[in-house]
């Protein structure tokens, strides 16, 4: 019997090609964010409203997860540049996009007429944080009726985001969730997240989003 | 979940290892798994065994070492295991924390013939 000393990464692979998806995104300017959350907390809703406010700014396509349907695609097909459905069912990881599925999704996409690129991600707060998919920035959507102790539950995707969204802030009145404490403890796994509360129901705080894409954006533009 | 595609990788990992070392059989395959990956041993095994079949890993042990979590205080720098899921340094009771150890997935080792 002989013993080998491996020690090798075993997400290696899935790095490997998140490294390529972002050396093409960069070769060509774009900027790429992934927006991940439970279901339900409003990733299309955030998608269809930064659509719809950055129109005519930006040059946006998306690319949707899900395990199933094209319902996400659907809804935003009108306002993005480019969409691409990405259905996780038969696929080996049904769980969370992987890097090898954005790259295969890039090669559809027009890349030379794209600013930026929303992916959205498998409705999941466990899985996507452990796959890097070649992103710029890595946002995740807390919604009022999930409750304030999520970060505490699944801290791996809030140590990694570069910005948190407390979505749904118009059903406040109507739910127990401490925003100082949700907000603490986001803060406290990930001090230089950037914390955004709006609401895609009623657009209040949408600006300040969008803004903050529109700036990520230029300053990545001009990086190079 | 994300089980199938990680053991896809243990297994290529272990055989193009294995095949470099001129080995005839994979016997054991040493692996670090952090207690925070959300990586469940007993679902590797069970793929594991499906996948290997036929190769020279098949019937290998999967042996996981654990390792549990460790967090550092932003603040005073004490290192410690949470006692419970609020992650408070036991020291200065600040929420500030950072991940230490925990994350791994790695295969540290493979022992064959």
């Amino acid at each position: 019997m002989k013993k080998i000393e491996v020690i090798q990464n075993v997400l290696e692979a899935n790095e490997t090609i998140a490294n390529r998806n972002r050396q093409l995104l960069d070769k060509h300017k774009i900027f790429v964010i992934n927006i991940m959350s439970a279901p339900g907390a409003g990733k299309t809703s955030l998608i269809l409203q930064t659509l719809t406010r950055l129109k005519g700014k930006l040059n946006i396509a998306v690319i949707e997860g899900d395990v199933a349907s094209t319902v996400d695609a659907e809804k935003v097909q009108s306002e993005a540049k480019a969409v691409v459905q990405i259905n996780t069912l038969n696929m080996p990881e049904s769980c969370s996009l992987m890097a090898a599925m954005i790259e295969s999704a890039l090669k559809d996409m027009p890349l030379d007429n794209i600013d930026l690129i929303l992916i959205e991600n498998v409705g999941n707060l466990i899985c996507p944080a452990e796959f890097t998919l070649g992103e710029h920035k890595r946002v995740v959507i807390s919604s009022l009726p999930e409750g304030d102790d999520k970060p505490i539950k699944y801290p791996l995707i809030y140590v990694d985001a570069d910005a948190v969204i407390i979505n749904k802030m118009d059903l406040l009145p109507h739910v127990d969730f401490d925003i100082a404490a949700f907000r603490r403890s986001v803060t406290g796994l990930n001090p230089k997240v950037e914390v955004f509360q709006l609401s895609c129901k009623t657009s209040e705080g949408i600006e300040k989003w969008c803004s903050w894409i529109s700036e990520q954006v230029r300053a990545n533009a001009t990086r190079r | 979940m994300h089980e199938l595609g990680v053991t896809e990788n243990i297994v290529n990992i272990a055989l193009t290892k294995a095949g470099e070392a001129q080995a005839n059989k994979v016997i054991k395959i040493n692996l670090v798994v952090g207690e925070l990956s959300g990586f469940v041993p007993d679902c590797i095994q069970f793929y594991f065994d499906s996948l290997s079949k036929d190769t020279i890993a098949q019937g290998a042990v999967l042996h996981f070492e654990s390792v549990p979590t460790q967090l550092r205080c932003r603040d005073c720098s004490t290192i410690f295991q949470p006692q419970d899921t609020m992650w408070t340094c036991p020291k200065c009771a600040e929420r500030s924390v950072e991940i230490f150890k925990g994350r791994e997935l790695y295969i540290e080792s493979l022992e064959v013939e």
